[in-house]
């Protein structure tokens, strides 16, 4: 993830920020003043970073002007990098400006990488900071298509990032700006231009950081990512004499660090609601895997059992030396007995927290739900899903009105024979088979919201609850009330099955 | 002498049934359908808690297994405690089962969206017995290994299971493999009657009719009624007794 204007976005959000002019801030480059930061107002003014300051002043004489801060900047960007934990386990700050987030093995817990990243940059827009993110395969690819990509959010498909980098321009590679220059003197305008070239007159003359570069961004060279530990957060560290290989082995280690973990949250009067597991390979890259649960925890058992769903996920490579157990948020949970919990089963009248947890990491955020009624007389309208965990509705439908068991979504299209304006229909045809209708009740006359959308103030639907020659019933309804040609063009529906 | 015979049976009955049960579970009961003439034939006088049941629709029933969905909801409706509703599809209104008794309180929805996850869901919530019960909507083929999988989940936490049948294809040959469910139902829907018998020109929708049929029972025998559908408080009633019906479908009759 990227942030083009930290500072001044920074400064704005400090309390006595600048009025609403554009912002730079300056520093010191021997003996001149140059602008270090420009907010997106300056920019869009021309305004670039590394301008001496009289100029800019020449060109925007009403331009506020603040000292730079780079220590504060990377101090709060730490702790952006720290709040950025609630979205994956792996995260660094990139000073200046960026921010690296490993979000494999994270993504699912918010419904895909393009969703969590829409979120990312969603709630940093909310607190006023402009952000691009990138996600690919390598840090410098993503690196890359953060900073100089033409969208503000990009998902690179794995293993389309070659393809993806090769049109950006070279300075994108995180090479020094002379390097960018002298490449660029050469014609070489491009990452793809580049990646083309022989390797060893290029190392010859640019130096071995050019190919480095280049192979750290298309994945030939591994490039790991120093995680950041934020200070107060509850963790444990095992290292181990031999490295570890198999799924046993990591279990042992994962009971041995709960037990840890867990007996410190309980101190704390506290219970997990995300956990991190980082696994430090031999090779030096690090591995992690992330549960949440949908109530606070802190038994073990559950706990351990959550993490072994998502060993599979792990790689240990030529071996694991440490594993760490992180709980990067915890919430307070109120003392219990903990006699109470059994191994393996539940006992009965034990909350279904933990069934919704396990079925949720493995079938994705939003797989378990409760419906809860909604006051509208539209029935794709009247259920919403709310969280599994938390109060059950209190209310429900209201029981007068009969609703078919199966909603179509969308209504299907049917023939039907039947008299204006309100008889039910004779007869009906549904997917090529005709239903002669015996018994039919209705109108059920529902009108169209027009507090919610324009073209439904006139929209009415007529619903008849019919059942044909076999006893099977059917929900039906015709657009329209028969008379009024603005209520609707009289087309019949199916819209659901009793 | 008769009446000997029958008490010795019945002895026997308990003996096996107590022989049958893996160490260490306890009796789960039975839940009561509420109609003494469809319980008196189930053993224990209704369905067997801590098993697993299969529901099947009949004819074009079987796509969208409604009957056989709101015949599972309105037993469920008796049990105290959450129901556990896994789904293929997300295709169920909520307000129907709220119209036979089982409340939005009491349904947690689970979405597996492939019918191999539909059965690792259900073995799943059939290790709490912090639940009433769990309904699985399963399309796919069923196995004798699958089945008898959740039959003994369900056996160690006395949580009554029930797998709705569905399937895009009438009358699949899938539905009708062996299975090691305890019981297995077929629900067809009959014609219905005029709302007022005695003004029979009014019209309206009268309460739906099904046919009933127990294809298998473990320690009973198939047996098939008609039956008026349950409404919101559990009520129903059985209007004829066809008596015992061979497992196989067979022409359609009239009531």
């Amino acid at each position: 993830m990227c942030l083009p204007t930290w500072a001044t976005d920074r400064l704005r959000r400090s309390p006595g920020a600048p009025p609403e002019m554009p912002l730079v801030t300056v520093a010191s480059d021997g003996r001149r003043r140059v602008v270090a930061a420009a907010d997106p107002a300056a920019l869009a003014l021309g305004i670039r970073p590394g301008m001496p300051l009289t100029h800019a002043r020449a060109m925007l004489p009403h331009l506020a002007v603040r000292d730079a801060d780079p220590a504060g900047d990377a101090a709060a960007l730490d702790r952006l990098a720290a709040w950025c934990l609630r979205y994956a386990p792996l995260v660094a700050a990139d000073a200046p400006d960026g921010i690296w987030i490993d979000v494999s093995g994270a993504a699912h817990l918010f419904g895909g990488e393009a969703a969590l990243l829409a979120d990312l940059i969603g709630r940093l827009a909310d607190a006023g900071l402009h952000a691009r993110a990138a996600v690919a395969d390598t840090p410098g690819a993503a690196h890359a298509c953060a900073r100089f990509g033409h969208e503000t959010l990009t998902v690179i498909a794995p293993g389309a990032h070659p393809a993806a980098i090769a049109a950006l321009p070279v300075a994108a590679l995180r090479l020094p700006g002379e390097m960018v220059a002298a490449l660029r003197r050469l014609g070489l305008e491009q990452v793809g231009a580049l990646a083309e070239l022989p390797r060893a007159p290029l190392v010859r003359r640019f130096g071995p950081l050019l190919a480095e570069r280049l192979d750290q961004a298309t994945g030939r060279l591994f490039e790991p990512i120093e995680p950041l530990t934020p200070r107060e957060m509850v963790a444990h560290r095992l290292a181990f004499v031999e490295p570890l290989l198999t799924a046993d082995a990591f279990g042992h280690a994962i009971d041995a660090l709960l037990v840890l973990v867990c007996s410190r949250l309980e101190a704390a009067g506290e219970g997990a609601r995300r956990l991190d597991l980082l696994f430090e390979r031999v090779d030096g890259s690090v591995q992690a895997i992330r549960i949440g649960t949908a109530a606070p925890s802190r038994a073990p058992t559950h706990l351990a059992r959550l993490l072994g769903e998502r060993l599979e996920a792990v790689d240990p490579g030529l071996g694991v030396e440490a594993m760490q157990l992180r709980v990067t948020l915890a919430e307070t949970q109120a003392h219990l007995q903990s006699t109470l919990a059994l191994a393996g089963d539940c006992a009965a009248g034990d909350s279904l927290a933990p069934l919704i947890d396990r079925l949720e990491n493995r079938l994705g955020a939003g797989s378990v739900w409760r419906a809860a009624p909604v006051e509208s007389d539209l029935p794709e309208r009247s259920v919403a899903a709310i969280p599994a965990v938390g109060p059950p509705p209190a209310a429900s439908w209201p029981p007068a009105l009969p609703r078919p068991l199966r909603l179509l979504d969308p209504p299907q299209p049917i023939g039907v024979m039947a008299l204006l304006p309100d008889h039910p229909p004779a007869a009906f045809t549904w997917r090529g088979k005709r239903h002669r209708v015996r018994h039919a009740d209705g109108p059920e006359r529902i009108r169209g919201e027009w507090w919610r959308d324009a073209a439904e103030t006139d929209a009415v639907r007529d619903y008849f609850a019919v059942e044909d020659e076999t006893g099977s019933r059917f929900w039906l309804f015709r657009n329209g009330d028969g008379t009024d040609e603005r209520s609707g063009d009289l087309t019949w529906f199916l819209h659901g099955v009793f | 002498m008769n009446g000997d015979h029958t008490a010795s049976l019945a002895a026997l009955r308990a003996e096996m049934a107590r022989l049958e049960r893996r160490p260490g579970t306890p009796p789960a009961g039975t839940l009561p359908l509420g109609l003494p003439a469809i319980d008196a034939a189930l053993p224990g006088g209704g369905l067997a808690r801590g098993a697993l049941h299969e529901v099947a629709g009949s004819g074009a029933q079987v796509e969208h297994g409604t009957t056989a969905a709101l015949f599972t909801a309105a037993l469920l409706a008796r049990l105290p405690g959450d129901v556990l509703w896994v789904l293929e599809q997300r295709d169920l209104h909520p307000p129907a089962l709220a119209g036979v008794g089982l409340t939005p309180a009491r349904v947690l929805y689970v979405h597996a969206r492939k019918p191999a996850t539909v059965l690792l869901v259900v073995e799943e919530a059939l290790r709490h017995r912090a639940i009433a019960g769990v309904v699985g909507e399963f399309s796919g083929t069923l196995g004798l290994t699958a089945s008898r999988r959740l039959q003994l989940a369900a056996e160690r936490s006395g949580v009554i299971a029930f797998l709705l049948r569905r399937s895009r294809s009438f009358d699949a040959a899938a539905l009708l493999a062996p299975s090691a469910a305890m019981t297995r139902w077929r629900l067809a829907t009959e014609p219905s009657g005029p709302p007022l018998p005695h003004a029979p020109e009014i019209p309206g929708l009268a309460r739906p009719r099904w046919r009933l049929d127990l294809l298998r029972c473990r320690g009973g025998e198939a047996h098939s009624w008609i039956v008026e559908a349950f409404d919101a408080t559990g009520r129903g009633s059985v209007l004829a007794d066809l008596g015992h019906r061979p497992a196989a479908p067979q022409p359609r009759r009239a009531a």
